[in-house]
C-alpha cells in the first residue's frame, strides 16, 4: 500500500509545546514515527558556567514551569551533598510539601490536557478548576503560583504557620472531594474508556528495555519510584509507589488519577509531622512537639465537615484570606563553594529527574548535567506509535506527558 | 444520570462559580511576589542586590548614587529583597500594570560620601 508521510507538530493543536514528529502512515494506520527535537533549546546547563552556584537555583527551576520546585530542589540536594550541608527537618518536610503540591498541580494539568486531547473539553474544565485551588495554595504560601522560588542551598527561603497549614489541609480536604468526584468520568465513562483503554499499548519488557521512567514505568507493571530513595523528608513519611499493569493510555491515566490522590494524603501526612524547626522561635507554640503524629480518619473527617459548614469557602470568588505571614528562612547556614560530584535523583510528576553537578571550588558549577524524564520517555513512544491509528496518534502522545521545555533544557 | 441530576439542582443552587471580572477583582495573597520597590533613600549603593540578582536585571552605581531595574528582565524571585542589608528593597503584592514599551525602573539618590571626602569637605 502506498504511504504517506505526515507531519505532526510543532504546532498542533493538542500539543502545549514543540514537538515534531514525522508520521509514515499507511492508510489511517502509522507505520513509522520519527522525532525531531530542538525548538526550545536554550542553553541553560551552560549558564553554569556564568552565574554563581546560588543564581544556578533561579536557572533550573526555569527548566520547566510545572515541575520547577522539583528542579531545584534535585539542584539544591545535589550541592548539599557536594558541601556536605546537613539540611534542618523542618526545611525537608517543606520541601516534601511543596514537592508533592507541584505534583498534585501538575497531575491534574495533564488530566485536563489529556482529556482534551481527546475531544472531552468540560472535563479538562473541571480538573483545572480544582487545579486553580492548588495554585492559590502556591500563592500564599510561596508568594508566586508556578515558578516558587522556595529552595535555597540548605533548605527553604518560607515557612508555614499553623493556620496557614490549616487552610492548607482545607484546600486540599475540598479538592480531594472534587477529584474523587470526577473520578467516574475519567475512570469509568464509556467514551473516555473508548479512546484509552488499549491504546498505545507498553509491555512490561519493553518498558524496562526502553528506560521508559515515571507513570509510563508504573503504568506498565513496574513498582519503581526515586520517591523510594528516601529524598527530602520521604526517608522518614515512608512511600509505595502506583502500580497498574495493562501498559495502555488508560493505565497511564490511572496511575497520575490515583497519584494525585496519593500526593494529597503525603502532604497530610507531611503537615501534621511537620517537626518545629531551626526557626521554631518564630513559629508559634502549637508546633513544640517533636513527636510524629499521624492525621486520623476522624480529624479528616472533622476538618472536611468544619469546611462544609463554612460556606464563605465554597465560593471560589471568595477573597484570598489574609494569613499571618511567617517570617522565615529555614536553612543551614552554608559557607564555602562546592567541591566535588554528586548525582542525585528525584521523582518529577514525569518520573525521574537525574541531576549530575560537578563543582570545582569556585563560585562556578564546572558542569550541570540535567537528565530529565520526557527525554527517557521519548523511546518508549516511537515503540507505542507504530500499530495505531492516527486518530489515536494525539491521545498517546499525551500519555507520556510530555514536557519539551524540560527535554531540551 | 441521578450524578448529573444532582448536579443539575446543586449549580441551580449555588452562586456562579466565576467572577464578574473585571467589576470584581481576585486580588492577591499577602506576601505574594508581584512589584519591586526599592526605597532609595535608605539604599546605601551596596550593589549586593546587583550581584546576587539571577537575572542580572538590576544596575547600581555607588559613584552616581543611582539604582536602575529593567523591570521586564526581572523573574520577581525576591532574591534581592532577602540579601538586602539595609531593607529597604521591598515587594508588593500587586502587579506592574501591562505596558507596550520595555520599562525600566531608575532612581536616583544620594550616593554615600567615602570618610577622606567627608573630612575634604569640612
Amino acid at each position: 500500500m502506498a504511504r504517506t508521510i505526515l507531519p505532526f507538530g510543532p504546532q498542533h493543536p493538542v500539543l502545549p509545546e514543540p514537538l515534531h514528529l514525522k508520521l509514515t502512515i499507511e492508510d489511517e494506520t502509522v507505520v513509522e514515527a520519527l522525532p525531531t527535537l530542538g525548538y526550545v533549546h536554550r542553553g541553560l546547563e551552560k549558564l553554569c558556567e556564568v552565574r554563581d552556584f546560588n543564581q544556578m537555583i533561579q536557572i533550573v527551576e526555569r527548566v520547566c514551569g510545572i515541575c520547577s520546585c522539583l528542579h531545584a530542589l534535585c539542584y539544591c540536594e545535589g550541592v548539599e551533598q557536594i558541601m556536605g550541608v546537613e539540611v534542618p527537618r523542618r526545611a525537608k518536610y517543606l520541601r516534601t510539601i511543596w514537592g508533592e503540591l507541584h505534583r498534585i498541580h501538575s497531575h491534574l494539568l495533564w488530566l485536563g490536557l489529556f482529556a482534551d486531547a481527546f475531544g472531552f473539553e468540560s472535563l479538562f474544565m473541571q480538573f483545572w478548576r480544582v487545579r486553580e485551588r492548588v495554585m492559590d495554595i502556591m500563592e500564599a504560601t510561596c508568594g508566586n503560583r508556578v515558578v516558587v522560588s522556595v529552595n535555597v542551598i540548605g533548605g527553604v527561603r518560607r515557612d508555614l504557620s499553623p493556620e496557614q497549614c490549616q487552610w492548607i489541609e482545607e484546600q486540599l480536604a475540598v479538592s480531594e472531594k472534587e477529584i474523587k468526584q470526577l473520578s467516574d468520568t475519567i475512570l469509568s465513562d464509556y467514551t473516555v474508556k473508548k479512546r484509552t483503554v488499549g491504546k498505545g499499548v507498553l509491555t512490561k519488557e519493553q518498558a524496562y528495555q526502553l528506560g521508559a521512567v515515571g507513570p509510563m514505568l508504573r503504568g506498565s507493571g513496574w513498582a519503581q519510584d526515586a520517591r523510594q530513595t528516601g529524598y527530602a523528608a520521604f526517608g522518614e513519611l515512608g512511600f509505595d509507589p502506583i502500580v497498574e499493569y495493562d501498559g495502555d493510555s488508560y493505565a497511564r491515566c490511572a496511575v497520575r488519577f490515583r497519584e494525585t490522590l496519593q500526593a494529597i494524603d503525603i502532604v497530610r501526612l507531611a503537615i501534621a509531622r511537620l517537626p518545629a524547626g531551626e526557626t521554631a522561635a518564630n513559629v508559634s507554640g502549637a508546633m513544640e512537639d517533636d513527636t510524629p503524629k499521624p492525621v486520623s480518619a476522624g480529624e479528616r473527617r472533622d476538618i472536611m465537615q468544619a469546611y462544609n459548614r463554612d460556606k464563605r469557602h465554597r465560593l471560589a470568588a471568595a477573597p484570598p484570606p489574609n494569613l499571618d505571614l511567617p517570617a522565615g528562612l529555614v536553612a543551614a547556614k552554608v559557607k564555602g563553594k562546592p567541591d566535588g560530584e554528586a548525582v542525585t535523583r528525584v521523582e518529577q510528576p514525569r518520573g525521574e529527574l537525574m541531576y549530575y553537578l560537578k563543582g570545582n571550588g569556585s563560585k562556578n558549577m564546572e558542569r550541570v548535567r540535567i537528565r530529565t524524564p520526557t527525554f527517557a520517555n521519548i523511546p518508549p513512544l516511537l515503540a507505542m506509535l507504530p500499530g495505531c491509528e492516527l486518530a489515536d496518534v494525539p491521545v498517546i502522545v499525551l500519555s507520556i506527558d510530555p514536557c519539551i521545555s524540560c527535554t531540551e533544557r | 444520570m441521578f450524578n448529573m441530576t444532582k448536579n443539575v439542582v446543586t449549580n441551580l443552587l449555588t452562586k456562579s462559580s466565576t467572577r464578574l471580572y473585571p467589576i470584581a477583582v481576585r486580588g492577591h495573597f499577602e506576601g505574594f511576589r508581584g512589584t519591586l520597590v526599592c526605597n532609595i533613600d535608605e539604599c546605601i549603593f551596596c550593589r549586593t542586590c546587583m550581584i546576587k540578582c539571577p537575572s542580572q536585571c538590576i544596575a547600581v552605581d555607588n559613584k552616581a548614587g543611582t539604582w536602575a531595574c529593567d523591570a521586564m528582565a526581572c523573574v520577581y524571585c525576591g532574591v534581592c529583597v532577602d540579601v538586602c542589608p539595609t531593607s529597604c528593597l521591598s515587594m508588593t503584592k500587586e502587579h506592574r500594570p501591562v505596558a507596550t514599551e520595555q520599562q525600566t525602573i531608575f532612581l536616583q539618590g544620594v550616593p554615600k560620601k567615602k570618610k577622606k571626602e567627608e573630612a575634604a569637605a569640612e
